[in-house]
């Protein structure tokens, strides 16, 4: 098989020449961080980062097709969407997998799934294999668009003077279309993967680096920095959202992971239907939160023990910047997964003492 | 320390002989790789080391790293300093920084070590 090389994103030139330390993720070369990771995941907490998140799948579709089309490969309830509104999916495979977690737009056009890049090669046969005569235009618009994401609690202060549209009007999970800086055309979005208030800006990829810039330049008042895959990673984690590859895959069913609700198993027939309702009754693990007492990371993979006997896995694992502690979400078996439950990690030959919380770890102070 | 001066291995250890007594760190280029360093993990006094092998590891919010022994040796010291704040190693590396110092078997036995220009062609590869 030939090895594709890895695909650029219309920014990496600017990564590469403002320090950024690029690595491969997903197929891309993105920038993992430029200054370190805490700085910038502290930025995003306080105050607002901004992040190139143009790695992302961005696939549209049109015609009057298109809805039944995404329902019968996603599990939440797609035509439950008003026009402008945002809800967040699963694609199953049939064994009640999953091949990706999404994000629908419904936009006055039709319909846009963003999927994650390392899925983006899954995600688009899949939609083939099941198209079944819709009638219905799917593009892949991944690499004509960019994607920018601006987060932290002054995100939409850095956007809404760049942007024609009223951003009041844009609440979470929904978007708007207009034009930043005069004349380019853009979705603005505020969904969000940190756990801050944010919002992500699609636009031609021949505009990416003067919208990049004037976002920089709008948000240099309010202490504005770009921010790598390593905060973006951090950030999510203290959220307690799911990561593909790690809290989702092919063989994680969608009920342990804690996202059953994102699954209408009464919407109609749909990929993976009969084997997400078998799961429904007995989802076999819970993701819970782990603390552990020592400094030890615990890593994906690490076993997760009680009493010495294997009760499930490391999922994901950092130093929470925000929260000061060694963290981790695990799946375990159920009948451990209460919070409170003293359990053990084993990071590489080490017992580390650990207790089962709830999550998120972190949630955002409410808006005053 | 004068960088200049120490024998290094490719994965960033670097050492510094005075007759039998070796002092070993980690190399400023590892320090700003890893960022964010969160801890450290440093055998005891008395402890015996091979060269080429683990004698340790260091945890960043990033990943954990092993360090490798440059030299084989019984540990006599253990810099304590930068066991409770990694701050001093961020911040001098080659210096308050170090983390052991070893009582060497053979001083040597030091023909894997690459000097300063070889570790800095090493690392300028390591950057593309």
């Amino acid at each position: 098989m030939a090895v594709a090389s890895p695909l650029k994103t219309p920014l990496f030139d600017w990564h590469q020449s403002h320090g950024g330390r690029m690595v491969e993720f997903g197929g891309w070369l993105m920038p993992v961080q430029y200054s370190t990771i805490v700085e910038e995941h502290r930025a995003v907490r306080e105050r607002v980062g901004l992040f190139d998140i143009s790695h992302m799948g961005r696939l549209t579709f049109d015609g009057p097709g298109a809805l039944d089309w995404i329902e019968r490969v996603t599990t939440n309830h797609a035509a439950k969407l008003a026009v402008n509104q945002i809800q967040y999916s699963l694609m199953p495979n049939d064994r009640g997998g999953l091949i990706d977690d999404i994000l629908v737009y419904r936009t006055p056009h039709g319909y846009t799934i963003v999927c994650n890049a390392s899925n983006r090669p899954n995600v688009v046969p899949q939609l083939e294999a099941h198209r079944e005569g819709a009638d219905a235009n799917f593009i892949d618009r991944t690499l004509d668009t960019a994607m920018i994401a601006v987060q932290g609690p002054l995100a939409a202060a850095v956007v809404q003077p760049l942007f024609d549209q009223d951003l009041g009007a844009v609440r979470y999970y929904r978007l708007a279309m207009g034009r930043v800086l005069g004349d380019v055309d853009t979705v603005v979005s505020r969904t969000g993967y940190t756990g801050e208030d944010g919002l992500e800006l699609i636009v031609p990829a021949g505009q990416a680096e003067r919208v990049w810039a004037a976002l920089l330049e709008s948000g240099r008042a309010h202490g504005i920095i770009p921010c790598g895959l390593g905060a973006r990673d951090t950030l999510r984690f203290e959220a307690a959202m799911p990561l593909y590859g790690h809290e989702l895959a092919d063989d994680i069913n969608p009920y342990a992971a804690g996202l059953g609700w994102a699954v209408k198993l009464d919407k109609g027939e749909f990929v993976g239907r009969e084997a997400l309702r078998a799961f429904r009754a007995s989802p076999g693990s819970t993701r819970v939160g782990l603390r552990l007492d020592g400094k030890r990371i615990a890593r994906q993979g690490a076993w997760v023990l009680q009493g010495g006997v294997k009760v499930g896995e490391v999922t994901s694992g950092t130093f929470a910047p925000t929260l000061q502690a060694s963290l981790a979400m695990a799946l375990v078996e159920t009948a451990a997964a209460e919070a409170g439950t003293a359990l053990e990690v084993d990071v590489r030959g080490h017992s580390e003492p650990a207790k089962v919380v709830p999550l998120p770890f972190y949630r955002r102070p409410a808006a005053s | 320390m004068d960088p200049s001066t120490l024998l290094y291995l490719p994965s960033h250890e670097w050492v510094h002989l005075d007759g039998k007594i070796a002092t070993i760190g980690i190399s400023k280029f590892a320090v700003d790789q890893l960022t964010d360093l969160l801890m450290i993990d440093l055998p005891e006094v008395g402890k015996a080391l091979t060269a080429g092998k683990g004698f340790g590891e260091i945890e960043s919010v990033k990943s954990v790293s092993e360090l490798y022994a440059p030299v084989s040796g019984k540990v006599t010291e253990v810099n304590s300093a930068v066991v409770d704040d990694l701050q001093v190693l961020s911040e001098d590396p080659f210096g308050k920084g170090w983390l052991i110092k070893v009582e060497v078997d053979d001083p040597s036995a030091t023909s894997d070590l690459l000097d300063r220009a070889a570790y800095e062609k090493k690392v300028a590869e390591e950057e593309h």
